[in-house]
């Protein structure tokens, strides 16, 4: 089957119609939800690479348990003896990683390093050497997955382990929560660290383990990471990435196994890692919390708003300079040019915001500006919170810091009306709109 | 060397030494600390001020000695003890609000597997007022300044109403008004009757803070009430240059 | 045990690989970095279906430069999501590399097509075979890998004897180093470029992913066993072409005493790299487990 698919295939995979499209979209689907779940806490607990080690270290495992299975029980290839192998030599690669680090010099990642490559090295060779067993064939689905022939036993097993998972994240969130956040708390408070990382681990493996053996190896280690990575630039709130982490993989598991079920020629563990990096990429870019895009709006949003206070002060400075009490009148291009150092490019892109507001009046001639009634008032009321912020930060200068949010145009919002009523009577010696208390 | 340790001391600790990789870093410790008194710990740098309070905690073991909380291991008396660690030891930029960060301070006695409810919200709040910052209860915590951090720090250890509080460097990189308001705090924890332990790093204002002083380079220098204990003599033995023959006797065996 | 010529080259090209594999991966342990180690094998792989698809063939050099560029990429990838993403690193790794081996996995399939090539043997490699492909090199027929990695072997040494001080420098303090001139951005990107091709040389012998265990494990056992940089390059030099021969031995005489009948020479020189590393844990002169067990008993009787 090559070439685009038809319409009738199409319908045949949105719907689910044929068994076993069925089986593996939603395996993959309630997988992904898994592995999202999970793969927030790992993330949140800064040991996302946790799920590349466990797969790797699985495999000594899955060959000795089949060798095994063959030779003493005569049927190797059943699901759940390889799991149970699966399981225990990644328990153990994970044993011997903690076991490195705690006894010895090296650091995380070479401990990590090292158990995934010695066991996977390891794991190969068994595999070769269990080759020549009958029923071998397969074996090396652990490394790309069996999507294509999953059965309906690979299914109950990963519905199984993600409603775990699902069960487990619902009932220990705030467990599992404290212990991410700050493990020496949770400690000096009683929870037992070392279960709560245990069940995590567990959870872990789990999915790991049952994902291994029905989407390949570098899939599973995708979805623990990339859901959980996508999903933490959408929200600052737990719960809220958690949900989103699940549907993220969900989403991927499902819209990636349909697009492979229709192009039959293209790996589905490839194409679903491929869609969950699709939504990564989304997310980094236009996260609506952290993501690079809103991030970079907003700062163009903070210095336009600098820039309209900056200019208008400027303007208003400068009439302060002509007559006191100042009037409102012609200003002179060059003069707000001179007075704060903009490029005439940044001056023109300025002058014509505060033209958007309102607050300047059309002239004849380019090269001078009038403000008009609005944008007076509001350049004196701007430089009057300006002055404020300035003489509180001097009166107050060993406790301004914790204050001054010059950011905000509502001075008495921060300070407190009688505050700001103190200053200005302290000030009110001087004129209407307070002196600058440094030279200008 | 007989010692005698009140078991209605909020804390007591007995011959207790911690190793780190064969180093020892603290040793023979032997300490009474009365109820009631604000504690300043005081020393160098890597004079194991922090490890104390650890040990304390059971958060690293002890290579020997015992410390008790009203008599009992830390393990039965848990529930009287707050601890504030250091704020540089969490991530800040874990996304969580203040809010949900004091709430921590109820988990324990919410127990395993329940949620945080209306009453562990209400007594959250309750704390953060005390500490001051109330109206930033629903911020993310990275966009709090240093200051405002150590604050929901302390507020979390309010809201555990404890009678004996573990606070490692409190004061450290805080701007003078945070500073202030956490000593007032303390002073009103102190006029309630409970203790407070406080790693503290600035020496000027030792006296001015604390009435009870603990001097600890390795081992105890003195420990006391401050106008006693807190002498020039006692300053130099801590932080002067005789320590270091201490320090060459650790380091020969850790060698061995 | 039937031993042959045959045999001979492939311990020659085993010892080659690992050897040109401990250099740059004792920086990469010194570094922290060994994890990228394992992401960049993982991630050369679309730069080879590329340099397959371009190549047509199993050229060389498309390919080198292919894997070459796929492995900075994965380093500066990780960097922009690490950094300006503000990701957790072991994150915006994994992000990275499953994403491009992804895509190698749909090019090869691809590619597969036109070239004959087997997944399974770019994942393993296929050492046994490399004798039977041979180059000419003056008046000697030597096995085209033998040649690639011995010219890799060189190049990487080549560099570390040329940049050793700056090596140094930036691997213990690159701040430091930084402010001494030596672009921290640079070293970086060359030890990570250095890696790419390292893997790609020996992907042929030992498949791209068993790479990682001559990369970090030896290096990981010199550690244990030094404190200092040369001896450390020297010892993991050795210790990896001891496991390259010891891996090959055994890939010849443990299946037979299991009863089976062959197995992968790559798997079993990282299992023997292994092995090693545990030697050295516990034997080791001042940190292995048996001298603190013996430490420990030395200090409890001091006390009395």
């Amino acid at each position: 089957m090559s070439g685009l698919p038809s319409i009738h295939e199409f319908r045949e995979v949105l719907l689910l119609d044929s068994y076993n499209t069925r089986l593996v979209v939603l395996a993959t689907t309630l997988l992904g939800i898994g592995a999202g779940l999970v793969g927030a806490f790992l993330l949140l607990r800064k040991r996302s690479l946790m799920g590349d080690v466990l797969s790797h270290a699985t495999l000594p495992g899955i060959g000795i348990a089949f060798a095994l299975g063959t030779t003493m029980a005569g049927g190797g290839k059943s699901l759940g003896i390889l799991l149970t192998g699966a399981t225990i030599s990644g328990l153990a690669g994970v044993a011997v990683m903690l076991a490195i680090i705690r006894t010895t010099r090296l650091r995380d990642d070479v401990a990590m390093g090292f158990v995934l490559s010695v066991f996977f090295g390891a794991g190969t060779a068994i595999l070769r050497m269990v080759q020549s067993l009958p029923n071998a064939a397969g074996l090396e689905s652990f490394i790309y997955g069996k999507t294509a022939s999953m059965v309906a036993g690979d299914f109950t097993v990963i519905a199984v382990v993600s409603t775990l998972c699902a069960i487990a994240v619902i009932f220990l969130l705030k467990e599992l929560t404290l212990l991410c956040f700050d493990q020496a708390f949770a400690a000096s408070e009683g929870w037992p660290v070392l279960l709560l990382d245990g069940i995590l681990l567990a959870l872990v493996t789990a999915v790991t383990v049952v994902g291994l053996q029905a989407v390949g190896l570098i899939l599973v280690i995708a979805f623990l990471i990339i859901p959980a990575a996508a999903a933490r630039f959408w929200t600052e709130r737990l719960p809220v990435m958690l949900i989103l982490s699940g549907v993220i993989g969900g989403i991927s598991g499902w819209l990636g196994s349909s697009v492979s079920a229709l192009l039959a020629d293209l790996p589905a563990g490839a194409l679903i890692v491929l869609t969950a990096a699709s939504i990564f990429i989304v997310s980094m870019l236009f996260g609506t919390a952290r993501g690079v895009v809103p991030k970079f709006i907003d700062h163009r949003r903070l210095q336009r708003r600098m820039g309209r206070q900056h200019l208008l002060r400027a303007a208003y400075e400068i009439l302060e300079s002509k007559s006191r009490p100042p009037v409102n009148g012609p200003i002179l291009r060059e003069s707000l040019m001179e007075h704060r150092s903009w490029t005439p490019h940044q001056l023109s892109r300025l002058l014509a915001q505060a033209r958007g507001e309102d607050h300047l009046e059309p002239t004849p001639d380019r090269s001078i500006v009038h403000l008009s009634e609005s944008g007076f008032g509001e350049a004196a009321r701007i430089t009057r919170n300006h002055r404020l912020w300035e003489l509180y930060l001097i009166r107050h200068a060993d406790i301004a810091p914790s204050h001054v949010d010059r950011d905000a145009d509502m001075v008495e919002h921060i300070l407190g009306s009688e505050m700001v009523r103190a200053l200005e009577a302290e000030l009110a010696t001087r004129v209407q709109v307070p002196l600058s208390p440094h030279r200008i | 060397m007989h010692h005698e340790h009140p078991p209605d001391y909020p804390l007591t600790i007995h011959d207790l030494t911690v190793a780190y990789q064969r180093k020892p870093v603290v040793w023979d410790v032997e300490l009474n600390i009365p109820e009631g008194k604000l504690v300043g710990i005081v020393g160098p740098n890597g004079a194991g001020k922090s490890t104390l309070i650890k040990a304390c905690l059971d958060l690293i073991p002890k290579t020997s000695g015992w410390v008790h909380i009203y008599g009992q291991p830390y393990r039965e008396n848990r529930h009287l003890v707050a601890y504030v660690p250091q704020r540089e030891s969490v991530d800040w930029d874990f996304p969580v609000s203040a809010l949900d960060v004091v709430a921590m301070g109820t988990y324990r006695s919410l127990g395993w597997l329940r949620r945080v409810g209306k009453k562990q919200r209400a007594a959250a709040m309750a704390a953060l007022d005390k500490v001051g910052i109330a109206h930033l209860a629903q911020r993310q915590i990275s966009q709090l300044s240093g200051g405002q951090q150590q604050r929901v720090f302390l507020a979390r250890a309010l809201a555990q109403d404890a009678k004996i509080y573990f606070m490692d460097e409190p004061f450290a990189a805080v701007d003078a008004a945070t500073e202030q308001a956490i000593i007032e705090l303390l002073k009103e924890l102190r006029q309630r009757g409970r203790t407070c332990l406080v790693v503290h790093h600035d020496l000027a204002t030792v006296a001015q803070y604390f009435d009870w002083v603990v001097m600890l380079n390795m081992r105890v220098v003195a420990s006391g009430p401050t106008h006693e204990v807190f002498t020039d003599e006692n300053l130099k033995k801590t932080y002067g240059g005789r320590l270091s023959l201490l320090d060459h006797a650790a380091e020969a065996l850790r060698r061995r | 045990m039937n031993w042959t010529s045959i045999d001979t080259w492939i311990v020659v090209t085993g010892v080659l690989c690992a050897m040109a594999c401990a250099l740059p991966g004792c920086f990469l342990v010194l570094r922290k970095m060994s994890m990228m180690g394992d992401a960049i094998s993982h991630a050369v792989l679309p730069g080879l279906a590329i340099a397959f698809l371009v190549g047509g063939s199993r050229a060389s050099l498309p390919m080198f430069l292919g894997a070459a560029v796929t492995g900075v990429l994965t380093a500066v990838f990780t960097q922009w999501i690490g950094r300006f993403a503000n990701v957790d690193r072991g994150a915006a790794m994994g992000v990275v590399f499953t994403t491009l081996f992804a895509v190698g996995l749909v090019l090869i399939v691809q590619a597969a097509d036109h070239v004959d090539l087997d997944p399974g043997c770019v994942l393993y490699g296929a050492i046994e075979f490399t004798p039977l492909d041979t180059v000419r090199i003056g008046t000697f027929e030597i096995p085209r890998a033998a040649a690639v990695n011995g010219t890799v072997l060189l190049l990487n040494a080549g560099i570390i004897v040329l940049l050793y001080k700056e090596l140094k420098l930036s691997a213990f303090d690159p701040a430091l180093a930084e402010t001494l001139g030596f672009s921290s951005a640079f070293l970086h990107y060359l030890l990570m470029t250095m890696v790419a091709v390292t893997t790609v040389a020996a992907f042929e012998s030992v498949g791209s992913i068993i790479v990682i265990a001559m990369l970090i494990v030896p290096a990981a056992t010199a550690q244990l066993l030094t404190r200092r940089l040369l001896p450390m390059l020297l010892l993991g030099v050795l210790l990896a072409a001891t496991s390259a021969v010891l891996g090959h031995l055994s890939a010849l005489l443990l299946p037979p005493l299991v009863g089976f009948e062959s197995t992968t020479t790559s798997g079993m020189m990282a299992f023997a790299a292994g092995v090693l590393f545990i030697i050295a844990w516990i034997f080791a002169p001042r940190d292995g487990l048996l001298m603190r067990r013996f430490g420990r008993l030395q200090a409890r009787e001091l006390e009395i």
